[in-house]
């Protein structure tokens, strides 16, 4: 049995925004920079796209820029916000302890460059607390940054509080929504948002691709120069079958998204009551405010990567907050950010379900996780110090 | 590519000398404080030689493949000589581990200095 259980990390195409994407590159050969019909009826296509789009999110055509995807998207709004900032002596930024390294190393740059960042906690739960973030807003605070979802735990910030709250602070409000997008319902007017954040690959559209969009009267800096395309704030040759495909996978996710939402809880939830079965584990993050496909756990007295590879053996591909699974041997600054102390983020689960997820594959998901968690505690020292009283049960 | 070569995944998947000796003559725990690997080794000692040696591991495939490799390179082996056991000797057995993963056979390396030391210390044998 194969399992995908890793739609946080990317998603399988989907067939329609593949096949937008073959019929874009035969039939919409020209540059739409070009004067010439050929040109115009790509730039004719790109502009649909930017259009439809733009009504998905509720945002209109030209607050909508393309982006080579979810990082850029993030570098260029936050330089972007904090360079206005600048010019008004502003330079205090606001953000979250778990945010996506795409923010999270960016403000380490914007530091470095004279601002000051205040990254608010995200408590057990991994959520934001409005009443803190109101506190922390001081006069020269230029910009505000919280995630719509994390990505690793699934949680959902309380993003139109905090729009409204940032509206009338008039601070600008910037959400990463890169695992939000197409999977729960955005509304950037309704919400106050004033810059948005989005991956194509994040919803079933191709890599490489994504956008950012920003509301009318922000103006934005440059990340790339060269030519005038996307109105002179991104160069370079517009990606049109990644925009189309983007636009193609967005409107299907949006469409099916109630559908794919409801099957998915039910699913994450008889994943959470399998797992939870297992002694010493716990769920990381808020059991309600979470992403529907979004499942993670620690299990105490293991470690993740080995985890993974035998998950791997029995056919299931999903992923961990462990030191051993990144390069940089940190565990996963998110696991750490709830809480969560070393031994216990170390053996981390996280389990990303698609749309297509059967009953049947997540009992073999819940099965497979017992048995072999079951197997590398019977050799762990660590699990048999906890069994034998030596050291104490953080997960009870 | 597999991130894993077959040597290390074989070594993984069927860990050689898994457990523990409740008679040890020498024991040794050590941890990594960069990722947080531990690993045990319990030895069997007659007469200056490794007659029987188990470990324990809490950590990555690549740190419980190191201490299954290291575990079938001592055993039989003189103190003396089970004291020079490297990692890169460790690593190299396994046909390689990946650049970042490295660290995670000095563990194998470190517990098995630990146990040894442990029981040269029992026995009364430190200099
Ligand atoms: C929350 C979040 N932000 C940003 C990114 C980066 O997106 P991309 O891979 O499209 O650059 C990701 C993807 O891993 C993400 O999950
Ligand atoms: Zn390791």
């Amino acid at each position: 049995m194969n399992i995908y259980a890793d739609n946080a990390a990317t998603t399988k195409i989907s067939k329609a925004a593949a096949q937008a994407m073959t019929e874009c590159m035969e039939e919409y050969p020209g540059n739409p920079s070009s004067l010439y019909s050929l040109g115009q009826r790509a730039k004719e296509k790109l502009e649909q796209s930017r259009a439809e789009i733009a009504a998905l999110i509720g945002a209109e055509p030209r607050e909508i820029l393309f982006t080579s995807g979810g990082s850029e998207a993030d570098n260029q709004a936050l330089l972007s916000a904090a360079m206005i900032g600048k010019r008004k002596g502003k330079k205090h930024i606001i953000s979250s302890a778990f945010e996506h390294h795409a923010i999270l190393h960016t403000l380490k740059k914007l530091e470095k460059n004279g601002f000051e960042v205040t990254l608010l906690p995200v408590h057990e739960n991994g959520i934001v607390r409005v009443d803190e973030l109101e506190k922390a807003i001081r006069e020269d605070t230029c910009l505000v940054t919280i995630m719509t979802a994390n990505n690793e735990i699934g949680t959902i910030q309380p993003i139109s509080e905090i729009g409204a709250l940032c509206r009338e602070r008039g601070v600008i409000f910037h959400t990463d929504a890169v695992q939000a997008v197409g999977h729960i319902p955005i509304d950037v007017r309704a919400q106050n948002i004033d810059m948005l954040s989005a991956s194509a690959h994040k919803f079933r559209g191709p890599r490489g691709t994504g956008f950012l969009y920003f509301r009318k009267g922000i103006v934005l800096s440059n990340l790339i120069e060269g030519g005038a395309q996307e109105r002179g704030k991104r160069a370079g040759t517009e990606n049109l079958p990644g925009i189309v495909g983007m636009t193609t996978a967005l409107r299907e996710s949006i469409d099916g998204m109630d559908a794919a939402n409801a099957h998915k809880a039910e699913i994450r939830d008889h994943l959470i009551e399998g797992l939870s079965q297992i002694p010493h584990s716990a769920l990381n993050g808020d059991a309600e405010k979470r992403l529907s496909g979004n499942v993670n756990f620690s299990f105490e007295g293991i470690e993740g990567e080995s985890l993974l590879i035998l998950l791997d053996q029995r056919g299931i591909s999903a992923s961990s907050g462990s030191a051993c699974t990144s390069g940089a041997l940190d565990p996963s600054h998110v696991l750490l950010s709830i809480g969560r102390i070393h031994d216990v983020a170390h053996g981390s689960l996280r389990l990303s379900i698609g749309d297509d997820i059967t009953t049947e594959q997540a009992d073999h998901i819940i099965k497979s996780v017992k048995e072999v968690v079951e197997y590398l505690r019977s050799f762990s020292p660590v699990w048999r110090d906890l069994m034998t009283g030596k050291r104490e049960f953080i997960l009870k | 590519m597999a991130l894993y070569s077959e040597k290390v995944m074989e070594h993984f998947m069927n860990p050689r000398n898994v457990g523990i000796i409740e008679d040890a003559d020498g024991v040794g725990e050590v941890g990594n404080a960069k990722c947080g690997d531990i690993m045990k080794m319990y030895l069997k000692i007659d007469d200056e030689v490794i007659t029987d040696v188990k470990f324990e591991t809490f950590g990555c495939a690549s740190a419980i493949a190191s201490s299954s490799m290291a575990t079938e390179l001592i055993k039989g082996q003189k103190l003396e000589d089970a004291m020079k056991l490297t990692n890169k000797a460790v690593a190299e057995a396994l046909d390689g581990l990946p650049d970042y993963k490295m660290h995670c056979s000095v563990l194998a390396e470190e517990a098995i200095q630990a146990a040894i030391e442990d029981y040269k210390s029992k026995s009364g044998k430190t200099e």
